[in-house]
C-alpha cells in the first residue's frame, strides 16, 4: 500500500542571530493510512518540527516529502490546496488556540465556509451540531453560543478537534494535545481520538513527551523516539516498550516515574555519563548521543553517523552502533564479564 | 521510607481558606488537619483546584489578601522542642520563620530567581537577612549545590539565564536547605521538565533527603511522581482532605472513590495493556459546593444518601483515613485492578 505521508531524508534548519541550527536531520518516516505514530522525545528534539512539515505549516530545507508517493509540487495549486487540506493539526494550548471573541458556532463555521464544505444556513447548522455531537460536546445547542472562555479546558480541546475535522481531514496531527488537560480527563479524550480514527479512518499523529500516555495511545501502533532532531528508535509500541533498544530510549524508559509505588521504586536507572543536553548549534559528532551513553565505544560510536536501521535482537530499528553491529551494550569502564547480568 | 513516627514537625488542626469573590465566599480549603513527621514527605494529590497550592501558601502565611484562614492551629514544632502556631506569629518572626524552618520551592524555577542577581549574591541576601555569616552562608551553599550534582563555583558566579531548567530548579532546591529548615515545600518541583531533568531532580531531592532528614510537603499533579517520593499521600479533592495514608496503602488499598478513580485514570508504562476511565465532569463549584460527598456527582460509586450525608474521614488500620460512604466497595475494587500490577 502506498503511504499516506513519507519523509525522506529531511532536514529542517533555523537561521538565529546569523547561526544555522538544524532542527531535523536526515529524517526518515512513513505513514501508512489509519495508523496511529507516536513521535516522543524531550523539548527541542525535533517533534514539533516533525508535525509541522507533515501538515505543511514548514517546508523542509532539504529532502522531501511525498504525500499518496507524489511530491506535492507534482500538483497544480488548485490541487495542492486540497491535498493541504487533508492534514490538520490540532495545538497544545486550547486557551492560545481558539480566538477568546468568537462563539464555538463562529469558530466551526468560518473553516465549513471558507473551504465551501457546507451549502446554505441549513446544512451549516447540520454540520456544526454533527461536529459537536461527533467530539461528544453534547447538546450541540448548549455549546454552540459559548465563547471559549465559558468552556473547560478538555472542552476546549475537544472545540479544537471538532475545528480540526470541520475540512475532512485524512490525517490529524495532535500535537501534545492532552498535556494542558487534567490527568482526570486525559484518557477520555485519548479515547474520542482513538473512535474518531476508527470512525473516520483518520491517521493520527501524536506528539507528547509523556511515555506513559504514548504507550497507553499508540499500544496498536507506532513509536518513534527522537533525540537532537533524528529519530533514533522505531518499531512497533509494545516492542519498544517492552524492549528499549536504543541506550537513549532506555534511559528514558528507566527515568520514567510510574503510579504504582512497588514498580516505581523497584526501576533501575540508567546512569548516564552527562545530564547536560547538547546545544543544537554544537551537536556532537557520530551518535549524538555519544557524550551521554553510558555504553558508548570510543572510535565507534563519535566517527560517523548511524543510520536507522536492524539491529540484532530487536524487532525495532534503532540508530546505535554497537548495536547495529551485535555488540553487547557494556557501561564504559567495565569489562563484559563484570556486567553479564546487564546485557538485553 | 523510614521517618520518625514518634516526632511530629508540624501538625496542622482544621484549617480552612476562603476566597473573597464577586459571587460569594469561595471555599478552597475546608478543615484540614494533618500531622508531618521529621524526616517524612508527604504528598497532596488531586486535579488543578482542588486547593493543594492554596493550602501549602496557607501554611507558610502566602496568601493573597483576598483569602482568610481559619482554624485550630499550624502547630511548628522546633528543634528544641519549643512549639509554636504559626498562625499566631507577628510579621517579624513570620520572616525568620521562612527559609530558617519552612522554605518553599515553587514550580517555575526561572520566575523564583531574581533575573539580574548571581546565584551567590542570593545566598548572601539570605545570610544577611538572617543573621549567618557570610562565610558559612557561602560554605554551606557551595555544599549543597555540590550535593544537589552542580559545578558548584561556576553556579555561584552565574545568573539565572545562565543555567538550564533543571539545573536552575536544583539551585532553588540547594539555597532552600543553606538555613537547615526542617520542612520543605515543593509545589509541583518537576512539573513542565523533560523526563531525564526530572529524573536527575527526583535524585537528588531522595539523596538530600536522606542526608539531611528534613520534611516534605510535595504538591503535584502527577501520580508517578507522588508514587516515587511519597511516604505518605494525602488527596485532596473540593478543598478537602478526603484520604490520606502510607503511600502504598492509598494506592493499593484505596478507601475513597476519587483516589481511586484518579489512579484509574493515569496509565503505567511498565503495565501493558490497560483498561483505563477519565473521571467523569469537572470539579464542583466551591462557592455552591453540592450537599452530602463533594465528589458524588462524578463518583460511579455512589448511592442516594452521597449526595445527602457528607462523609465523616474515619480511620482505618494501617494509619489509613478517608472520607467515602462507600469505602468497602472501593477497597474491594482497588484490591482486583490495582494490586495485580506488581512485577
Amino acid at each position: 500500500m502506498t503511504p499516506i505521508i513519507e519523509l525522506r531524508h529531511v532536514n529542517r534548519s533555523f537561521i538565529k542571530d546569523k547561526q544555522v541550527i538544524p532542527v531535523l536531520q536526515d529524517v526518515n518516516l512513513s505513514i501508512e493510512e489509519n495508523e496511529i505514530i507516536c513521535l516522543v522525545g524531550e523539548s527541542g528534539c525535533g517533534k514539533t518540527t516533525t508535525g509541522k512539515i507533515i501538515v505543511g505549516l514548514l517546508d523542509p530545507s532539504q529532502g522531501e516529502m511525498l504525500i499518496d508517493g507524489q511530491p506535492i509540487a507534482n500538483h497544480d495549486k488548485q490541487a495542492q490546496k486540497r491535498i493541504r487540506r487533508q492534514f490538520q493539526i490540532v495545538h497544545q494550548d486550547p486557551f492560545a488556540s481558539l480566538n477568546p471573541a468568537h462563539t464555538i458556532g463562529d469558530i466551526l463555521s468560518f473553516p465549513l465556509r471558507r473551504h465551501k464544505m457546507v451549502t446554505g444556513t441549513g446544512s451549516l447548522r447540520r454540520r456544526i451540531w454533527e461536529l459537536l455531537t461527533m467530539v461528544d460536546l453534547t447538546p450541540p445547542g448548549d455549546i454552540v453560543n459559548k465563547y471559549p472562555h465559558q468552556l473547560s479546558g478538555g472542552q476546549r480541546q475537544r472545540v479544537s478537534i471538532a475545528r480540526a475535522l470541520t475540512v475532512q481531514p485524512r490525517l490529524v496531527v495532535a500535537d501534545e494535545a492532552v498535556s494542558m488537560v487534567d490527568v482526570s480527563i486525559r484518557i477520555s479524550l485519548l479515547k474520542m481520538l482513538h473512535r474518531l480514527r476508527e470512525e473516520l479512518g483518520l491517521t493520527i499523529i501524536f506528539i507528547t513527551h509523556d511515555l506513559a500516555l504514548a504507550k497507553y495511545f499508540a499500544w496498536e501502533g507506532r513509536i518513534a523516539v527522537m533525540y537532537l532532531g533524528r529519530i533514533v528508535e522505531m518499531g512497533r509500541t509494545p516492542d519498544v516498550i517492552a524492549n528499549p533498544a536504543h541506550p537513549y530510549t532506555r534511559a528514558l524508559l528507566a527515568a520514567v516515574p510510574e503510579a504504582d509505588p512497588d514498580l516505581t521504586r523497584s526501576k533501575h536507572v540508567l546512569q548516564l555519563r552527562s545530564d547536560e543536553i547538547p546545544r543544537l548549534t554544537a551537536i556532537p559528532p557520530g551518535c549524538a548521543f555519544h557524550p551521554r551513553c553510558p555504553f558508548y565505544v570510543p572510535g565507534l560510536c563519535d566517527v560517523d553517523v548511524p543510520a536507522l536501521g536492524a539491529a540484532p535482537g530487536f524487532v525495532q530499528q534503532a540508530s546505535c552502533w554497537p548495536l547495529q553491529k551485535g555488540l553487547p551494550l557494556v557501561p564504559a569502564g567495565l569489562t563484559p564479564e563484570m556486567t553479564a547480568d546487564a546485557r538485553p | 521510607m523510614t521517618y520518625d513516627r514518634d516526632h511530629v514537625v508540624l501538625s496542622v488542626r482544621d484549617l480552612s481558606v476562603t476566597y473573597k469573590a464577586e459571587r460569594g465566599l469561595v471555599q478552597a480549603v475546608s478543615h484540614a488537619s494533618f500531622d508531618l513527621h521529621a524526616g517524612e514527605t508527604l504528598a497532596l494529590i488531586g486535579e488543578s483546584g482542588c486547593g493543594k497550592t492554596t493550602l501549602n501558601l496557607a501554611l507558610i502565611r502566602q496568601l493573597p489578601k483576598t483569602a482568610s484562614t481559619f482554624g485550630d492551629g499550624i502547630f511548628y514544632t522546633y528543634r528544641d522542642g519549643r512549639q509554636i502556631n504559626v498562625l499566631e506569629l507577628n510579621d517579624r518572626d513570620m520572616r525568620r520563620f521562612l527559609w530558617s524552618e519552612c522554605a518553599m520551592v515553587f514550580q517555575g524555577a526561572l520566575n523564583s530567581l531574581n533575573p539580574v542577581i548571581r546565584v551567590r549574591d542570593v545566598v548572601f541576601e539570605t545570610a544577611r537577612a538572617h543573621g549567618m555569616k557570610r562565610e558559612e552562608a557561602y560554605k554551606r551553599a557551595l555544599k549543597l549545590l555540590e550535593q544537589v550534582r552542580l559545578d558548584a563555583e561556576r553556579v555561584m558566579r552565574s545568573y539565572p539565564h545562565e543555567l538550564s531548567g533543571g539545573m536552575r530548579q536544583r539551585v532553588l532546591l540547594a539555597l532552600s536547605l543553606i538555613l537547615r529548615p526542617q520542612v520543605v515545600i515543593m509545589d509541583e518541583p518537576t512539573t513542565a521538565v523533560d523526563i531525564l531533568t526530572q529524573r536527575s531532580i527526583l535524585d537528588v531531592l531522595k539523596q538530600l533527603r536522606d542526608e539531611l532528614n528534613f520534611s516534605v510537603i510535595f504538591i503535584s499533579h502527577d501520580l508517578a511522581v507522588a508514587a516515587e517520593i511519597a511516604d505518605t499521600v494525602a488527596t485532596m479533592y473540593a478543598g478537602e482532605i478526603v484520604e490520606r495514608g502510607p503511600v502504598n496503602e492509598v494506592f493499593y488499598r484505596s478507601r475513597h472513590a476519587y483516589t481511586l478513580n484518579l489512579l484509574n485514570a493515569a496509565p503505567r508504562l511498565s503495565v501493558g495493556v490497560e483498561r483505563l476511565e477519565s473521571i467523569a465532569g469537572k470539579p464542583p463549584d466551591l462557592i455552591e459546593p453540592p450537599t452530602g460527598c463533594k465528589f458524588h456527582e462524578r463518583c460511579s460509586f455512589a448511592t442516594a444518601v452521597c449526595a445527602q450525608v457528607q462523609p465523616p474521614l474515619v480511620e482505618y488500620e494501617g494509619g489509613h483515613l478517608a472520607a467515602c460512604h462507600e469505602t468497602g466497595r472501593v477497597l474491594i475494587e482497588a484490591r482486583e485492578t490495582r494490586l495485580v500490577s506488581a512485577p
